[in-house]
């Protein structure tokens, strides 16, 4: 079951905010291509510093507390879902504060560029 | 270069990227301090999880902090918190903006800028007078 670990805390993470969607309408998961637009390059360059970091041993990783499931460069499986489920997570917590607040992020359809 | 020097890189160019490159200007709005100050929350608490289970250990010469070969690294002290290197909390704020800013760039220039999020739900207190129209 240690194995698990590392898995448990992003399951946490994926349902500690996925709620936010559900209850105070965070409207995320409707945006898909634009989830996808906005993770996968931040997510590239945390690979490549995940592998630098990893190839220097600034960081390791408890073989007994993670899956063991590996891809070339000795980067776990758990570290590439951290860099999916945890933007998420941040985006999730952004909407749901917009939804409650009303404050402006500086994308809706009747405000412009100007800071409030 | 050490993770103290990459996790500083690593905010410059969020800051640019919000600033200069895609002009998101998030840092300067509260809708995204207030959501980033309970992300940071969080992050302490499953970071915290992370290292003081030495899920994940760090070397002594990549940062801050020296290292703990023996055991779990103190809670707060030498460079750490929750544990963790004082380090993760760059590499949170630089890879949190960095999703925001695009997520934010992509909406203004309207890939699934609609629906906005809300309205609240009924049971949610409404107080101010900026509230957003219904859909």
């Amino acid at each position: 079951m240690q194995h698990l670990a590392y898995l448990g805390v992003l399951a946490f993470i994926a349902f500690g905010a996925g709620w936010l969607e559900f209850v105070f309408r965070a409207r995320v998961f409707t945006k898909p291509l634009r989830l996808v637009l906005s993770i996968v390059p931040v997510m590239a360059l945390l690979v490549v510093w995940d592998l630098y970091a990893i190839a220097r041993h600034h960081w390791w990783f408890d073989p007994h507390r993670t899956t063991g499931i590996v891809f070339p460069g000795h980067l776990p499986l758990e570290e590439v879902l951290f860099f999916i489920v945890t933007p998420i997570a941040g985006i999730l917590t952004v909407e749901a504060v917009r939804s409650l607040k009303g404050w402006s992020l500086g994308d809706e359809v009747e405000v412009a560029d100007d800071v409030p | 270069m050490t993770y103290t020097q990459i996790g500083i890189l690593a905010v410059a160019i969020a800051l640019v990227a919000d600033l200069v490159v895609f002009r998101t200007k998030l840092v300067l709005r509260k809708g995204f301090w207030l959501p980033y100050a309970i992300i940071v929350c969080f992050q302490l608490l499953t970071n915290g999880v992370l290292t003081g289970f030495m899920i994940v250990r760090y070397s002594g010469s990549a940062i801050i902090g020296g290292n703990h070969p023996s055991g779990t690294p103190p809670f707060i002290g030498d460079g750490r918190i929750a544990y963790a290197p004082i380090e993760d909390l760059l590499f949170g704020f630089a890879m949190i903006l960095g999703v925001l800013v695009l997520w934010i760039w992509w909406g203004k220039r309207g890939v699934q800028r609609t629906p906005i999020a809300g309205p609240p739900p009924k049971w949610w207190p409404t107080t101010g007078p900026l509230r957003r129209r219904p859909d």
